[in-house]
């Protein structure tokens, strides 16, 4: 609460450009060259001399707005000025500030033209969508007001325009000081709903930003990782970047297959219906060992790196793909009750599974060997002469040998495909469809493990 | 003398040099032994389909056609029978075909393998 008398004398310049700020932004730098000079008026008086204090309180209906500024006021008393400027005499409470955030300036009607250069700050840039609305003004040139005072009220800053019947001015202030409350309710909820619509846009945008963002990585990481390896062999990178697109999209149907799938045994869905159900999600597993035969085709070492999985699943990658025994040992209990012929076909199906693993795998340990072998048996090290027939016959070699990396790759796949079937037949509808989603929510885990691991805070 | 061609062996080198058909040749050394696999000694297929068996407690017959004289042909007769490339790693049970790596890993693990082998008396439970 100021006192207007104080300010009055002290300074002729009735700036109040520091006085208000709108959503506590600081308008002193900005306003201080954008309102009109009042240092023309010549009245030390021309000020605002009030009896009552100043209420400064958030009811206080200063509004600033864009370029048509204007004291919203109850009323405005305007002692005859000795200039020409008939300027917003705005009440400035020194140096405090009136931080209610919702104020505005608002051209009255009186101060039209004359007001030329004396734009308020621009509030606009602050996202106020109703900037061009005016509110009423009430700024009343009291030209009863002789004597050279300028009084403002300020809706409950109260003004005392010195000699005015205090009554019939109390009525109209509190007439104003509510209509101008209402005023800015109504303005501040314009604001409130550009806001939310500002922010609800935005987070959709947000959303795309963030699928692009991951769809943009997996690709960045396939280019960097198809690249390291065959320089300017864009046709690989290309294959690996299909691939990995193609598998995305295969990864999201299969979740919401995997979705239905869980809705119908919640649901308790008639066997029937279940069966259909299971059939569509085996054979979009079909669909995936075929887009990976195609895929190593193109390029087997992409496939071979398992770059196209998260990391977490990358480790225990095998030969490319998953080990159906491995499978077979996470279904573990959750496939009981099985009876005794399920039960022993089962294992037959664990352990040949098992066996035909091994078997890939010491035959990739061959390839190693035999690689290694090829590679070394030409002549290396300083004594390596410039034989250069030898070296190319033994390359030709190597490349034969890397030539069936993608049989065993397709074996591998091959085998897990069968024992997928197998399970299915073994199984009832009932207990193949809850395997089918005791494996999809173990590969989800894995795949949440890699991205917690991947967020994970660094020190 | 009859003597033994080491059913119980790993590598049978043929000392027969007949002339004749080779896929005759193929089909009478595949009836010889219970579990005959046609191979080729640097090829790491190959190898897996024997680690296959050999974990399985089965000792297949291998001729490796590399180290055969008339491998070549053989293998030539092989690719024409399965009609596909590559002809190994080939193999037959009880004189029957079964077929390449892909077929025998399939009926393994779809469980007819077993029984076939104990069939041709090539695994005792």
């Amino acid at each position: 609460m100021q006192s207007f008398k104080a300010a009055a004398t002290t300074n002729p310049d009735m700036f109040c450009h520091s006085s208000f700020f709108l959503r506590g932004d600081d308008c002193n730098s900005r306003n201080q060259t954008r309102f009109p000079d009042l240092g023309e008026l010549d009245h030390p008086a021309a000020a605002f001399h009030h009896d009552d204090a100043f209420d400064l309180s958030p009811s206080s209906i200063f509004s600033l707005k864009s370029n048509n500024v204007g004291v919203v006021a109850n009323t405005l008393h305007y002692g005859a000025l000795n200039t020409s400027i008939g300027a917003t005499a705005i009440v400035s409470s020194g140096t405090g500030c009136l931080d209610t955030g919702q104020f505005m300036y608002q051209k009255g009607a009186t101060f039209g033209a004359s007001l030329g250069n004396g734009h308020i700050e621009n509030w606009a840039d602050s996202g106020l969508a109703d900037n061009s609305q005016q509110t009423d003004t009430s700024t009343d040139v009291d030209t009863d007001h002789k004597n050279q005072l300028h009084g403002v009220q300020l809706g409950a800053v109260m003004v005392d325009s010195v000699d005015q019947s205090k009554s019939k001015s109390g009525d109209q202030k509190t007439l104003r000081r509510l209509a101008q409350n209402r005023e800015a309710a109504r303005k501040s909820r314009l604001r409130k709903k550009v806001y939310v619509q500002q922010l609800e846009s935005s987070r959709l945008r947000l959303t795309e930003l963030e699928q692009e963002l991951q769809r943009a990585r997996q690709q960045g990481i396939f280019i960097a990782s198809g690249l390291s390896g065959d320089h300017g062999h864009t046709v690989a990178g290309n294959a690996a970047l299909a691939f990995d697109m193609e598998y995305g999209r295969w990864l999201d149907e299969h979740q919401r297959l995997i979705n239905d799938l869980r809705s119908a045994v919640n649901s308790h869905m008639g066997d029937n219906e279940l069966c259909i159900l299971v059939g569509g999600v085996m054979a979009h597993y079909d669909e995936v060992f075929r887009l990976k035969s195609i895929g190593a085709k193109a390029d087997v070492f992409h496939m071979l790196s398992g770059m196209w999985k998260t990391p977490a699943e990358r480790c225990f990658m095998w030969l490319g793909g998953f080990r159906s025994s491995e499978l077979l040992k996470i279904l573990g209990n959750h496939l009981e009750p099985l009876t005794d012929q399920q039960l022993m076909g089962i294992c037959n199906l664990q352990q040949s599974s098992q066996q035909a693993e091994d078997a890939l795998s010491q035959g990739m340990e061959a390839l190693q060997q035999s690689l290694v072998d090829t590679l070394s048996s030409a002549s290396l090290g300083p004594s390596a002469s410039g034989n250069v027939a030898d070296y190319m016959g033994q390359m030709a070699i190597a490349m034969g040998k890397l030539a069936t990396l993608e049989n065993f790759l397709h074996q591998a796949d091959l085998l897990s495909q069968q024992t997928l079937q197998q399970m299915h037949r073994i199984l009832t509808t009932r207990q193949a469809a809850r395997a089918l989603l005791v494996f999809s929510d173990y590969t989800s885990r894995l795949r949440a493990l890699s991205s917690l691991w991947l967020a994970r805070p660094r020190n | 003398m009859h003597c033994q061609t080491g059913s119980w062996g790993s590598y049978v080198p043929t000392t027969r040099t007949t002339v004749g058909d080779p896929l005759e040749r193929i089909e009478r050394l595949a009836s010889e032994n219970a579990v005959v696999i046609f191979s080729i000694s640097s090829c790491c297929m190959c190898h897996a389909i024997k680690r296959l068996f050999c974990g399985m407690g089965v000792n297949p017959t291998v001729y490796e056609l590399d180290q055969d004289p008339r491998g070549k042909d053989m293998e030539k007769a092989l690719m024409r029978l399965l009609g596909s490339s590559p002809a190994v790693p080939v193999v037959f049970i009880g004189g029957k075909l079964v077929g390449t790596m892909d077929r025998v890993m399939a009926s393994h693990i779809n469980g007819t393998l077993v029984p076939l082998l104990k069939q041709a008396g090539a695994l005792w439970l």
